[in-house]
């Protein structure tokens, strides 16, 4: 069974269709790409998963559950995270703050145990700072640990968001478009993290990405996207030669 | 410069860096504890009022700072806990029962509150609660067979095993009682703040989309917000109602609710210190204009005027120095000047230049 499926799907706002019967799914372990023109309904898709939007028609289903059952915050609860594409960090917070925010799935304590800080909370602290300093030494964040992530650049909060995602224990990481704006050593980096998330940690990646080096670099699958309508799915050199894929980008030949 | 190598994660989760900064909040303890000793009756009673206010500054730093919702109608909260804390008093119900049972009854009240307030969002959440604000008043004058209308109530000493507290008759003992919520509240405080809880309202404050997409139910931690805040606020209410000694149903006003507001602010929200700070503002700047005026006007030889309305005059252009030139407080200015005393002579003019940006709360989306 596959972790994440969509079955025609279907989003209208308005007049408007921003994501046209779609159906597709992403398996254990591989990394799945979204690729498409701007305003193709990319990100429409991480909002949809992440229940910001209720769909028209059609069904989402993670690892057995029916997602469309559960509130927004339920979602992270099954173990789906996910980065924005307009860095949605905490701002006013250091990095591990930030992170340990990403243990919250996991809390066990109630308000009483603390506000009175009993030795359970001490424990749950004590064992998502552990979690949370796996994940520091694995992105290289140690220098910013403390920072305040109001005057980090824009590179670092990038990787502290996908470290932030990590932090929950997820079982599928969305990542909306992780290299937009990154240098080219930066982009490589992130290549290998990608790569690390899911050979290390086991984590099926489902990401939207403009960069095609890195598309093609990391993912097992490309999924195109126009119109709110698939394209063409497939490997990434499948995909990168389709005509539709071709036409949709660079137009038709006359 | 003080550095502390961290070789455990235990140095991180309590609550002090090290046994240097443990120790002076230690003495700072037991210098306060020992004020009836130091101060005389006057002085001891403003202190005991700036402890009071500290305590509904935390109340409503809970909310305003560390989740981002505004409130302007925390007054009408310090009046259910006045109001309640007396009535359950008058009932016969014994004070070490009656007082928390008065902030958890408020608690409840600010969730009731807080179900319609959920979807709202700075000015308008602001305008809700201030609206609120008025309605207590008009609300006590109604309810007149319970609260006593417009005549008031008054509250004279409880007893807290056979030992007599009386604001007038026995300040020290009132002082200390005062002392210990502010002490508990104040632990409770910092205990959620290193918590889970604690970090999933800076999540809501910081960003809503991103605290959902981490599995925070934004709609629960709000209310949790709102009842812990409206607690507080309500047990420094009832230490409000036992200071005064008669209150009606102006004591509570709106400009309680902004006087509040802004003494966060100008303490720097989102800091524990903040309220402490601001509050020691508002318990002494009345006594400090009445002093100076003498000051000036023996200066000038003229007779002492009273103009009215001074005193919020002065207290809204301190506010708004503090909105223009120190957006983070007071606390944000002392975070400052120790920094250039700990790096000194190698302290920069920009160094906390990226940090100077409004928190959500005060840019008011």
């Amino acid at each position: 069974m596959s972790l994440l499926a969509f079955e025609n799907v279907t989003l209208k706002f308005g007049g408007l269709t921003a994501v046209n019967d779609l159906s597709f799914s992403v398996e254990e372990g591989e990394v799945f790409a979204i690729v498409g023109p701007n305003g193709a309904g990319k990100s429409t898709v991480f909002n949809l998963i992440s229940r910001f939007y209720d769909p028209f028609a059609g069904s989402i289903r993670f690892d057995g559950h029916d997602l469309l059952q559960v509130k927004p915050s339920g979602v992270a609860t099954y173990g789906v995270a996910r980065t924005f594409q307009n860095i949605e960090l905490f701002e006013h917070a250091t990095v591990l703050q930030n992170l340990l925010v990403g243990r919250h799935r996991h809390r066990k304590t109630n308000l009483l145990s603390e506000v009175l800080f009993l030795p359970s909370a001490r424990r749950q602290e004590l064992e998502n700072r552990e979690k949370v300093e796996e994940i520091i030494d694995f992105l290289d964040l140690q220098a910013y640990r403390d920072k305040m992530i109001s005057g980090l650049p824009y590179g670092v909060r990038k990787v502290v968001e996908v470290a932030r995602a990590l932090a929950t224990d997820p079982k599928l990481l969305l990542l909306d478009e992780p290299a937009s704006g990154l240098s080219v050593e930066e982009t490589t980096d992130m290549r290998w993290w990608i790569d690390d998330i899911r050979r290390q940690m086991g984590i099926t990646v489902l990401m939207v990405e403009h960069d095609m080096g890195l598309v093609s670099g990391v993912s097992d699958r490309v999924l195109a996207m126009a119109d709110g309508a698939m394209l063409a799915l497939g490997t990434p050199a499948q995909v990168q030669s389709h005509p539709a894929v071709v036409e949709a980008y660079l137009g038709k030949a006359s | 410069m003080r550095i502390v190598f961290k070789t455990n994660y235990m140095q991180d989760i309590r609550p002090w860096k090290d046994g240097y900064q443990l120790t002076l909040y230690l003495i700072l303890l037991v210098v306060v504890a020992a004020a009836p000793w130091l101060l005389d009756d006057f002085y001891l009673g403003e202190l005991t009022n700036v402890l009071i206010w500290a305590i509904a500054g935390l109340g409503l730093m809970v909310l305003t700072g560390h989740t981002g919702q505004v409130s302007l109608g925390h007054a009408a909260f310090l009046a259910f806990g006045c109001y309640a804390n007396v009535i359950l008093l008058e009932a016969g119900v014994p004070f070490l029962i009656a007082f928390p049972l008065a902030g958890i009854l408020t608690g409840i009240a600010g969730v009731t509150v807080a179900i319609p307030a959920l979807r709202l969002h700075g000015i308008y959440l602001a305008i809700f609660t201030m609206a609120l604000s008025i309605l207590m008043d008009d609300v006590i004058v109604l309810a007149e067979p319970i609260t006593g209308g417009v005549g008031g109530k008054f509250i004279g000493g409880v007893d807290i095993f056979g030992l007599t507290i009386d604001r007038w008759g026995t300040p020290a003992p009132f002082f200390w009682l005062v002392l210990a919520v502010a002490f508990l509240v104040t632990l409770g405080y910092i205990n959620l703040l290193r918590a889970p809880l604690g970090r999933s309202f800076i999540a809501v404050r910081d960003s809503e989309v991103s605290a959902q997409a981490m599995g925070v139910d934004i709609a629960r931690t709000k209310m949790i917000s709102f009842a812990l805040s409206c607690a507080v606020t309500g047990w420094a209410g009832a230490l409000m109602g036992m200071y005064a000694g008669a209150f009606n149903n102006e004591t509570f006003s709106v400009l309680i609710s902004i006087q509040l507001l802004m003494m966060i602010v100008i303490g720097g929200l989102g800091s524990i210190h903040g309220a402490f700070l601001g509050a020691i503002v508002i318990g002494f700047l009345p006594q400090f204009l009445s002093i100076s005026k003498e000051y000036v006007g023996a200066l000038f030889g003229g007779s002492t005027v009273a103009i009215p309305g001074l005193e919020f005059g002065i207290f809204g252009m301190i506010l708004i120095g503090f909105i223009l030139f120190e957006p983070m407080g007071m606390y944000g200015r002392w975070l400052k000047i120790r920094t250039w005393f700990e790096l000194f002579p190698f302290y920069r003019k920009d160094m906390f230049k990226r940090q100077k940006s409004y928190l959500k709360t005060e840019r008011l989306r």
